[in-house]
């Protein structure tokens, strides 16, 4: 599903983010990306979205490569990837169900599938009462799963989170995860991004680590760090 | 399918410009406004200009060379002149004024009460003359010249310091004039786009959510167009129905205090000009809008 092949990020301003690294992401496989800060996680997920471009090595998803694709194709790439971020980025001034219904908008869904489907996820992330509250309203946990709604809406193949429960406790924490748990269970692929130590050792799936742009470690049925 | 796809794109960018019409009153507020006041001082330039020119061409076609004949050039001969005076280089038209009907203007310019005829008696001492005109103001000087050297002539006489300084005023006016207006224009557009930069910044998140779940940059282009184009739209109109109104009550008034002064009213060069702010307006919020939203776009 995503081949990461000798990969390579250099930002504008020098810094190495990435050296070398290659990496294989299955369908429907759970990953966790776990390493300290700097350690290049935020830069897989950028290069997955196409924020970002690799100064050297080739990027495939779904046998496509990210790298030849023009610019006109990268909104067809991203709407099969669904994105989670840190700090939810919802929009304040729509109401939860407006901001999960924006992105089917912009894929240009139809009023009726509207109506139908934005209520289903939101149900399924457990917001099936709060669809008409604005963002502001919410708890950071809620505000969460309504970024996870949105990015579920339109079905993607891929879900990836950039640090998911960065701000929230530890229980908040817990019930986000479930949401992912439910997901990668329809057949999604899941990776997450994060230094939630706990949770990565309690969940114990793929866990891919990353120290100072390289892979150290990439373990089935992982833990966080290695006991040494 | 195609077609349903793209009434829907169509309707949902239009439900995205009319929610945010609605939702940054304020930031729309300063746009219209900006817009409104660069186009109305831009209009009031304009409106300027056309009138000092107008006013330096009326007066400009007023200039005329009054050429006396000698006292002994006689009526008919004076009157054979004609077709010689024509034919200097810059002469338009030649007029023949005889004696008497310089005396008989003259009586009238002096108004009824005085009985010129009584106190000069039988004798006119008028010379026979013409009236000339130039085709263009500036060869006034030349064709005076000319015409004071041809034989039968005894005196030109022409305003030469009002031909001359008006000339160069006029000249001023211009240049000082459009050196204004395009100062103007291009401060007009610094203005917008600052406004479109600074409420594109305040959307700067909107923009990049919408990259994020996969929209394309027309679709994020488009209402920023749109409303561009709307905001300028009202802010030219805003500034068209400022300038209409106050440039009316303006004319009427000095129209009566200084009825002689001939300004530019109504017609043809006020309308170029109010559709010229329309026009602008809407190319301005157009351009303005989408040069900051490309910034933007770049996620």
């Amino acid at each position: 599903m995503i081949s990461f092949f000798n990969v390579s990020k250099i930002y504008p301003n020098g810094v190495r983010a990435l050296q070398e690294v290659s990496l294989q992401i299955d369908k429907g496989e759970f990953v966790f990306i776990v390493g300290p800060s700097g350690a290049g996680k935020s830069t897989i997920v950028k290069l997955i979205f196409r924020e970002e471009l690799p100064t050297k090595g080739q990027i495939y998803i779904g046998g496509r490569s990210v790298i030849r694709m023009k610019s006109g194709e990268v909104p067809a790439l991203r709407r099969r990837i669904g994105m989670v971020f840190q700090d939810f980025r919802l929009l304040p001034d729509r109401t939860v169900f407006e901001n999960v219904a924006f992105a089917m908008k912009v894929i240009c869904a139809g009023r009726s599938e509207i109506t139908e489907r934005v209520p289903q996820v939101l149900k399924l992330v457990g917001l099936g009462k709060r669809m008409d509250d604005y963002p502001p309203q919410l708890s950071g946990g809620e505000q969460q799963r309504a970024a996870i709604a949105r990015a579920l809406v339109n079905s993607p193949s891929i879900m990836i989170a950039d640090e998911p429960t960065g701000n929230l406790d530890i229980d908040t924490s817990w019930e986000i995860m479930d949401c992912f748990q439910e997901i990668s269970k329809r057949g999604t692929t899941v990776i997450i991004a994060t230094h939630a130590k706990e949770i990565v050792d309690a969940m114990r799936q793929r866990v891919v680590a990353l120290n100072c742009g390289e892979i150290v470690r990439d373990e089935h049925r992982g833990v966080y760090a290695n006991a040494t | 399918m195609f077609m349903r796809m793209l009434l829907r794109q169509a309707y949902y960018i239009l439900q995205e410009v009319g929610r945010s019409l609605k939702h940054n009153s304020l930031l729309n507020f300063a746009a219209v406004g900006t817009t409104a006041i660069s186009l109305l001082v831009l209009g009031v330039g304009l409106l300027l200009v056309i009138n000092t020119n107008q006013i330096a061409r009326t007066v400009e076609s007023n200039i005329e060379i009054m050429v006396f004949l000698k006292e002994d050039v006689s009526q008919k001969e004076a009157m054979a002149m004609e077709p010689l005076l024509k034919s200097v280089s810059g002469v338009k038209e030649a007029e023949f004024i005889p004696r008497e009907e310089g005396l008989a203007s003259l009586e009238g310019w002096m108004g009824q009460g005085t009985d010129i005829r009584d106190t000069l008696g039988d004798k006119n001492p008028l010379p026979d003359a013409y009236k000339i005109k130039t085709r263009d103001p500036q060869e006034v000087d030349a064709a005076a010249a000319k015409i004071g050297r041809l034989p039968g002539v005894e005196k030109v006489r022409y305003e030469q310091e009002v031909v001359n300084k008006l000339f160069k005023l006029n000249n001023w006016v211009r240049i000082i004039g459009l050196t204004v207006i395009v100062l103007l224009g291009i401060c007009a557009v610094f203005l917008i786009a600052t406004t479109t930069r600074l409420t594109l910044f305040a959307r700067r998140r909107e923009i990049s959510i919408m990259k994020y779940v996969g929209a394309t940059d027309w679709f994020v282009r488009w209402p920023f167009l749109l409303e561009g184009i709307i905001l300028g739209c009202v802010g030219a109109l805003l500034a068209v129905g400022i300038l209409y109104f106050s440039y009316g009550m303006l004319t009427a008034k000095l129209q009566e205090t200084i009825p002689f002064l001939p300004l530019v009213s109504g017609g043809g060069q006020l309308l170029l000009i109010f559709e010229g702010l329309l026009a602008g307006g809407v190319v301005l919020g157009a351009i303005g809008s989408t040069i900051s939203v490309r910034k933007y776009l770049s996620v």
